[in-house]
């Protein structure tokens, strides 16, 4: 446990509300994504959220401070959705298929098969500030919500929030190698999302 | 040895792989000659780097005010 973490415990057992406030909304929104993994809506992934939060407030005079404040958290809130069931029926459909049309390629009967159709190649989007734009950003976040939730989950964990790959199998469930396959998808189709917007 | 050749539709599949650093040593190879003679492929690789910086600061989905009241609330109960 870090020397911050230590402090931060010792406020919420003090009954900082400052301090569980900031934690609540630093950590609900990844909290929130990775409950969805587990439970079919998302009003069952608000409550698994809900009751983590309530089950963390009941243990933090238990928490010993073995794991880091976030990791034990997060287990709190994997059991929680974990006892809500999961669909794993799902998880199929999230793993196949290309990520770029195969049609942007050349076909077997080109003398370049499988190469990038002149006609259909990838084109420079410009500087990099425009696709940081604000109406991008909407763009993109519509995208995010129209992910499968695996995809969506493992994008937002590593992409936004910043998790490494070991936390996010840890809390999904995944292989390293299921892992990197919702990734690729997930931030695939949000580039040709954006492709078909900028270019 | 010389990498073995990739077509834009495979290496386009094994980009994650590459950033990951998951590739062993020889398709490391095989990825960075195949991107050495493609724009087209460099240009998809840099799209999919920028797709994940703008990614990191799209405002992300959160619990209901309400859920937060509700936490709050439970919070201070336990304090006092």
């Amino acid at each position: 446990m870090q020397a911050d973490d230590a402090a931060v415990v010792d406020r919420l057992r003090a009954g900082d509300q400052v301090a569980f406030a900031t934690v609540v909304r630093q950590w609900s929104p990844a909290m929130l994504r990775v409950a969805r993994a587990y439970v079919r809506t998302h009003a069952s992934a608000e409550e698994v959220v809900q009751e983590a939060w309530l089950g963390v407030v009941r243990g933090l005079d238990g928490f010993e401070g073995r794991a880091e404040l976030r990791t034990w958290v997060f287990r709190i809130l994997v059991n929680c959705a974990r006892r809500r069931g999961r669909t794993d029926s799902r998880m199929n459909a999230e793993l196949g298929g290309p990520t770029v049309d195969p049609d942007r390629f050349r076909h077997d009967d080109d003398p370049y098969p499988g190469h990038w159709r002149s006609d259909a190649a990838p084109v420079d989007w410009g500087p990099e500030p425009v696709v940081l734009a604000a109406e991008f950003r909407a763009v993109l976040e519509r995208a995010l919500a129209e992910l499968p939730e695996r995809q969506r989950a493992v994008v937002e964990l590593r992409d936004v929030h910043g998790f490494d790959r070991e936390e996010v199998c840890d809390l999904l469930e995944l292989t390293l190698a299921n892992q990197r396959v919702l990734l690729h998808r997930g931030r695939a189709k949000l580039r040709s999302v954006l492709e078909g917007v900028l270019a | 040895m010389t990498p073995r050749d990739i077509a834009c539709i495979e290496l386009v599949e094994m980009l994650t792989d590459y950033l990951e650093g998951a590739l062993p040593p020889d398709e490391v190879a095989a990825v960075e000659a195949h991107l050495d003679t493609c724009p087209p492929c460099r240009t998809y690789l840099a799209q999919l780097r920028a797709t994940i910086r703008a990614t990191g600061s799209v405002p992300v989905e959160t619990l209901p005010d309400e859920a937060y009241d509700t936490l709050l609330a439970a919070f201070r109960d336990r304090s006092r």
